[in-house]
């Protein structure tokens, strides 16, 4: 058989994903996707991949895998899932190249939810409808459209490593601290004065009822200004909708296309990341931001992943002088919020 | 091989509102333009669910598509507006909306041509099992039910809340039916059903619902592994064909094969 990893323990909730399905939402199909879209970048930069290359999303925990092929290069990056080789720990954020029949076991998440697995040369596996992501509820992409499971195969293109392995400095990686940006509106106009300073003063917890659709939020009631339904209209990824129960509910890469609930906010791109790493129970304050600001955001984000690879070193060479003056110069430059360092990683209390 | 049938008939037949709908004041309506995130931007031309807000919007997602803008992701038409996925580092909102307002309002061609699709339906009993408790609370007979819906000429607001789920404006007074009190978790693959004043055509995927089923339907509207996966697009015209429980069935072992067994006619605006 073609050389291929091998599910053995299918941990929480494994899908593959990339950076998702465009230009289907007209036809009822959100783009699915990372929900980390930073972290899949940087665990495929790790690799040699290109930034969209499809990786596995693991959620709060990953499992273990087994390598049927002669060598094969991997990386994960993301949430703090702790990392094996055949028994040994093994740092994130770092290729490493492991033999036929290693065992690669990812634990449970120390931090945050989500954590991605990067394979240099990607998977074997076709897209459908333009993009390899799985789109659990429409049974769309990744492997048969369903999550991973054990004994499942995934299919790898050209494993074998070219050059050395490579790192992402722990003071380069990006954190989820800070309060989660967003611009308000669409129908912002909707809900009271006093609704919208409840909305932006107040924290929300996370509850049980996340997942890659949307994540429903629990704290004070946002008071709408006569009635909460809508004509139905678009929903973007971040969008954050409240129905008349008055909690918000954060709309995410596999979100309906269409709702009739009104919109308060929209998450800013470069803060999505926050939720997709938000474990239950962890609180979330909003911050409102104006559109111009968070499209100055949206430019220096993008340019943050552009410039992943620049901020690599070579695994084990420790650090360059060229490298020191580098982070002097263009520090927190991959970091998505390079906000106050004795925050906790996921913004939790 | 799908069935089709291609139309050319350039003026000869336009609708009432269509017609209606050229000279309509509308037109030169403000368009309000809605943040929705620094990579969204929602284009809304009303508030209402009617065919002149539609057809607007149709016409301006036609028009910007005809502009191929780089920068834009995806557009989404709904009801009553129109949703802009675009990509900040590509296009500035401020050079979006002018772009958006370079085209507005949609010229004729815009807004011209349109399908006809006509959808098999297998009404009633196990197909459509809310079909007599409708004609029940209309004091109407299941047939004038199957008349009454058949009769119609419907036209596609949206497609959305699942893949190729079907918005169904122009649904007959007569059958304007409030929504179920206990919505069904799961409702069979294609149904054709009605809610409130609309009227749907579901996808060949188990969906919940809290409107009336009066049928299913042998088309599959979304199908990945076709080569055409999504049949209806908003703005197409539909209207429904009832077939008999053997016609049903074989039209649904030629859907599952490709087939697209739906016919359409495309009119030339």
């Amino acid at each position: 058989m073609a050389d291929h990893l091998v599910v053995l323990d299918p941990g929480t909730l494994s899908t593959i994903q990339d950076f998702g399905r465009y230009g289907l939402q007209r036809f009822g199909i959100s783009a699915a996707g990372a929900l980390d879209p930073m972290a899949m970048r940087i665990a495929n930069a790790l690799v040699g991949n290109s930034p969209g290359e499809a990786v596995v999303e693991f959620t709060l925990s990953g499992g273990s895998l087994r390598v049927e092929a002669d060598l094969c290069r991997i990386a994960v990056a993301g949430a703090e899932m702790p990392l094996a080789i055949d028994g040994a720990p093994a740092e994130p954020y770092r290729a490493h190249d492991l033999a036929r029949g290693s065992i690669l076991t990812i634990g449970f998440a120390r931090t945050g939810m989500r954590a991605y697995l990067a394979v240099g040369g990607g998977f074997a596996i076709e897209p459908v409808l333009g993009s390899r992501s799985t789109h659990l509820r429409t049974g769309l992409g990744g492997i048969d459209g369903t999550p991973l499971r054990a004994g499942s195969v995934m299919p790898l293109r050209d494993p074998t490593p070219i050059g050395p392995p490579l790192i992402l400095s722990a003071d380069r990686r990006p954190d989820q601290a800070g309060p989660v940006r967003v611009v308000m509106g669409p129908q912002a106009d909707a809900f009271t004065a006093e609704g919208i300073a409840t909305f932006l003063g107040s924290p929300y917890t996370v509850t049980t009822k996340t997942d890659r659709m949307g994540c429903q939020l629990d704290g004070p009631a946002i008071a709408h200004r006569d009635g909460f339904n809508i004509v139905s209209d678009g929903i973007v990824n971040g969008s954050i909708q409240v129905p008349g129960h008055g909690r918000p509910i954060i709309l995410l890469a596999d979100r309906q296309t269409t709702g009739g609930y009104p919109k308060i906010a929209t998450i800013v791109s470069a803060d999505l990341a926050k939720i997709g790493q938000a474990r239950i129970g962890q609180v979330i304050r909003f911050e409102a931001i104006s559109a111009e600001a968070a499209e100055r955001l949206a430019i220096a984000f993008a340019a943050q992943g552009d410039m992943i690879r620049d901020n690599l070193d070579l695994a084990g060479a420790g650090i360059s002088t060229e490298r020191l003056l580098a982070v002097n110069l263009i520090g927190g430059v991959v970091s998505a919020q390079p906000g106050p360092a004795d925050e906790t990683p996921d913004g939790s209390p | 091989m799908p069935k089709r049938k291609l139309f050319s008939w350039a003026a000869v037949v336009v609708s009432v509102s269509e017609f209606h709908f050229g000279r309509s004041s509308r037109m030169s309506d403000a368009l309000t333009f809605l943040d929705a995130g620094d990579c969204g931007l929602t284009v809304e031309l009303g508030e209402a669910v009617d065919e002149a807000t539609n057809a607007l919007v149709i016409a301006l997602d036609k028009a910007l598509a005809a502009q191929d803008i780089p920068g834009i992701v995806e557009m989404v038409p709904t009801y009553r507006s129109l949703s802009i996925l675009f990509d900040p580092v590509v296009i500035p909102k401020q050079v979006l909306r002018e772009r958006v307002l370079a085209v507005w309002p949609p010229d004729a061609a815009a807004r011209g041509g349109f399908r006809r699709w006509t959808i098999p339906v297998l009404y009633g009993g196990e197909a459509g099992e809310d079909l007599e408790e409708v004609a029940r609370q209309h004091g109407l007979t299941p047939e004038e039910v199957i008349n009454l819906h058949a009769g119609a000429e419907y036209r596609v607001y949206m497609i959305g809340f699942a893949p190729g789920f079907a918005y169904l404006g122009g649904l007959p007074e007569k059958l304007h039916t409030s929504r179920r009190t206990d919505p069904r978790l799961q409702i069979p693959p294609s149904s054709i059903s009605i809610g409130g004043k609309q009227a749907a055509i579901c996808p060949p995927l188990p969906v919940p619902s809290g409107w009336h089923l009066l049928g299913r339907t042998p088309v599959r509207t979304y199908d990945p592994a076709r080569k055409e996966p999504f049949l209806l697009s908003a703005g197409d015209r539909i209207r429904f064909r009832p077939v008999s429980a053997q016609l049903y069935r074989e039209m649904a072992r030629a859907a599952e094969a490709g087939d697209v067994v739906a016919e359409v006619e495309t009119i030339d605006g």
